[in-house]
């Protein structure tokens, strides 16, 4: 018997690493990587929590964020390939066209 | 200690160490390797969690479809390895104590003020996979039915949109 808290913290540490990566890495590959992460690491959580409530409800939430997850990350990789062709770069420091 | 509980501790030690490894590598395609480890032992959790459907479409989406984009657009940028970037000196214990206050708060909330929360079901009884994915599929199809087009209505969008952010325009210069 597993307490679901023990799968709370483990999404809570997955979720700070992600975190971190977004705040402490400069290339955009990473840190989109990260953000994946996070999301896996919410998952986690909402299974964890249907699990113990014995409803569906949380599954199904998982399954509309794995595609929302899915279209997100077509968009992101487009446009950090359209950065690299601009920037020849994937450095996010780079990324500074707006400012003045 | 239970055979799930074991199970749990040696499977949460593999996806933070993974998680780490990811946070940490220098080269860009071991970070992405160790993010699919990391998928597949949180789809372990999911079928220890008795959602074999979830697990399997973790498993399909995010290590099959997504990383393998990820692998994809690392080598076709040839962004393997890149030269360090000269960071601000602060922001590194910036970032980690703030994450660190993160943690804390998630934690503080999560456990001391939402005590007993009560367990899991364990695999034996959660795990019914036909009945699961029959009143799975029954679910998806008629309470969440609207749902689910839209879903399909924006991957589609976001299809249209990658192509269109990717292709070059006709008569635009070579960029």
């Amino acid at each position: 018997m597993v307490p679901v808290d023990y799968y709370v913290i483990l999404s809570a540490i997955l979720f700070t690493i992600g975190v971190l990566g977004v705040l402490i890495r400069r290339n955009a590959l990473i840190i989109f990587m990260s953000i994946e992460l996070m999301l896996n690491a919410a998952n986690l959580a909402i299974v964890a929590f249907g699990s113990v409530i014995e409803s569906f409800s949380g599954q199904i939430f998982v399954f509309f964020v794995i595609a929302v997850a899915a279209a997100e990350v077509a968009i992101g990789l487009a446009l950090i390939v359209e950065i690299f062709k601009s920037k020849r770069s994937i450095d996010v420091d780079q990324v500074s066209g707006l400012k003045g | 200690m239970t055979l799930d509980l074991a199970l749990f501790l040696v499977l949460a030690c593999i996806a933070v160490a993974s998680a780490l490894g990811m946070l940490l590598s220098r080269n860009t395609v071991y970070a992405a390797l160790y993010l699919v480890l990391n998928f597949i032992t949180v789809a372990i959790f999911y079928l220890l969690l008795g959602a074999p459907f979830i697990a399997m479409a973790q498993i399909t989406v995010y290590t099959g479809a997504i990383m393998v984009l990820f692998l994809f657009v690392i080598m076709l940028l040839g962004a393997e390895n890149l030269p360090a970037p000269n960071a601000l000196p602060w922001q590194k214990p910036l970032a980690i104590a703030l994450a660190a206050a993160l943690f804390a708060e998630a934690a503080y909330l999560l456990i001391v003020k939402a005590r007993s929360l009560g367990n899991v079901l364990p695999p034996a009884e959660a795990i019914n996979a036909t009945e699961n994915l029959r009143q799975l599929g029954v679910a998806l199809f008629q309470n969440y039915l609207l749902p689910f087009e839209i879903v399909s209505i924006l991957l589609l969008v976001a299809m249209i949109g990658a192509i269109t952010l990717t292709k070059k325009e006709k008569g635009a210069r070579n960029g």
